[in-house]
């Protein structure tokens, strides 16, 4: 099973303050147990929201909004893409993920679809859905 | 938190501990058999405990605690057990810290220590193949047994007669020295691959594949990349399951039964598995892969990852590569696929030409993938009466229930 471990912004993180050395040495550290285990497949850390953009829908009418956005708790700050068989083994890894600052914050896991999850397509949209995995898994 | 919930999350504590667990047991002990009975019992306590307690902020620690105790209670009880708990409060009176962690660099070479020990050459394949999961996945005697299809008392008998040998043989606990590293790196490398062959291509039973097999033997690689980065052939093996694995959906249809690889829907094929494969082997090249087995065979597997469609196969590199292969780790089956290589290369009939050399291999006499090529090169030159006869010859050789009727299907096409 394949998790996506969602790390939230914080006020720091939106004000671009960059980790302390202790913090990046701790991550790193838990970032090797990960690989170290052979259960991350993939991880980054992300620009604050100052250097992004949101796409807003309404109807056939798209709204572009430059950030940076205020709601801090709903922004990412980061993310990893876990294998591993269960949704309590991501858990107990989140769990000993550093908190190096010792301040509050939040990390959400959510799994991963496969193409078989979606029991409402058709199998012509199943086969579009991976002809399109295919292109932009080759860039 | 639910007996349930307990259960589960004192499960997935158990996969990422159990390992370092035994290994640092082991370390301490000197008995690997020992040391997982030790490393049992803890976490039996553990099922018992933390429904009530909840899970310790340290659950690594708390089992090696925990198993420690065991120990000192076994003592009391049995003076087989009294020089190794000597040993064990030696190493406790070096401790530094009060919970007894090692840290990571110990962690490691216990982990190694661990390997090379399930792998050991006294023991048999299935053996350590047993041991391997067991020890250093962390399964269940009862997981292992479904994934072979035998008897969880089978696995089990296995599993206790290993620890027996490796007493018996009076096996140390350690890393092999210099001199002998490369042959047993290459039967730990051997096991693993063993591992994953058999969840990709079952040799027997009702399913084509056992997903959850492979995702073991991948992630036991994956380790065993972090405990010795700068060994070509361990990212190489990492390069060729991450590859292979990432066509394993496409590898069964709807119904169950097999697609062969250019029948293949490449769409469905894991890209994030390919660039990670394709990452280990840049790696295994840079540290000095280049003609070594395993990273050749990732070559190869590489070759159709990067093919858009069949037609895009470079069949005459795959071709090179085999014979690259065939130098450093002769075999009949990588004649076999040497021959299809150039088959598709130049012609089915100078594929058939290099097939019909294999004939009398002893090897391969069994082997049902021999007829199925020949009657394939045999179909596409036209000669129909004998391509049936060949996918009947290899229909009654498979033991896979599912390649059988792909091979029977294949006769009433002729």
């Amino acid at each position: 099973m394949r998790f996506m471990v969602l790390v939230k912004a914080t006020a720091e993180s939106e004000a671009g303050v960059q980790p302390s050395d202790e913090m990046l040495r701790e991550m790193m550290a838990f970032n090797e147990e990960l690989v170290k285990a052979g259960v991350l497949l993939a991880g980054e850390g992300l620009h604050p929201s100052a250097k992004g953009a949101r796409v807003q829908f309404s109807g056939d009418k798209r709204t572009v909004v430059d950030g940076p956005f205020a709601e801090t708790k709903e922004l990412i700050g980061g993310f990893w893409l876990l294998e591993v068989k269960s949704l309590e083994e991501a858990v107990e890894w989140v769990k000993r993920v550093p908190n190096t600052d010792g301040g509050e914050s939040e990390i959400e896991i959510r799994q991963v679809f496969t193409v078989e999850d979606f029991e409402n397509a058709s199998p012509e949209v199943k086969a579009h859905e991976q002809e399109l995995r295919a292109v932009i898994g080759n860039g | 938190m639910t007996a349930t919930d307990a259960r589960r999350a004192v499960e997935a504590v158990w996969r990422i501990e159990s390992a370092r667990l035994i290994a640092g047991l082991a370390r301490q002990v000197r008995d690997i058999g020992l040391a997982e009975e030790l490393a049992q019992d803890a976490l039996v306590t553990a099922l018992e405990k933390w429904p009530d307690t909840g899970i310790p902020r340290n659950p690594g620690a708390w089992l090696m605690t925990t198993a420690k105790n065991r120990a000192v209670d076994l003592s009391r009880r049995d003076q087989n057990y009294q020089r190794k708990l000597e040993q064990i409060g030696r190493d406790t009176d070096n401790d530094h810290t009060p919970d007894a962690s090692t840290g990571v660099g110990d962690i490691n070479d216990d982990l190694l220590r661990l390997v090379f020990t399930a792998c050991h050459p006294v023991l048999s394949t299935e053996a350590q193949v047993a041991l391997t999961l067991r020890m250093l996945g962390g399964l269940t005697t009862d997981e292992i047994a479904r994934a072979f299809l035998v008897a969880e008392s089978t696995i089990a008998q296995r599993i206790v007669r290993a620890k027996k040998t490796l007493a018996k043989a009076g096996v140390p606990f350690e890393v092999p020295p210099e001199d002998e590293r490369d042959a047993r790196l290459a039967a730990v490398l051997g096991v693993i691959y063993l591992i994953f062959n058999e969840g990709y291509s079952a040799t027997a039973g009702q399913d084509l594949m056992r997903p959850a097999l492979c995702a073991d033997a991948l992630r036991l690689a994956r380790v065993l990349a972090g405990l010795m980065p700068r060994e070509a052939e361990v990212h190489g093996l990492v390069a060729l399951l991450e590859i292979q694995a990432s066509r394993a959906k496409s590898r069964v249809g709807s119904d169950g039964e097999p697609v062969l690889l250019l029948a293949q829907d490449r769409a469905r094929w894991d890209q994030l598995l390919i660039r990670r494969g394709l990452a280990a082997l840049k790696t295994a090249e840079t540290l000095g892969g280049l003609g070594r087995p395993y990273t050749l065979q990732a070559s190869i597997a590489a070759c159709h990852a990067n093919a858009r469609t069949p037609e895009d196969t470079n069949w005459l590199r795959i071709a090179g590569l085999y014979e690259a292969l065939a130098l450093v780790a002769p075999s009949p089956i990588v004649e076999l696929n040497h021959a299809v290589a150039i088959g598709m290369a130049f012609g089915p009939a100078v594929g058939l030409e290099l097939l019909d050399e294999l004939r009398d291999e002893p090897t391969l006499k069994d082997y049902h993938l021999l007829p199925s090529t020949r009657g394939d090169l045999l179909a596409k030159l036209g000669r129909t009466d004998e391509a049936r006869a060949e996918f009947e010859r290899a229909a009654g050789l498979t033991r896979n229930e599912r390649e059988r009727a792909l091979l029977l299907s294949r006769v009433a096409a002729q």
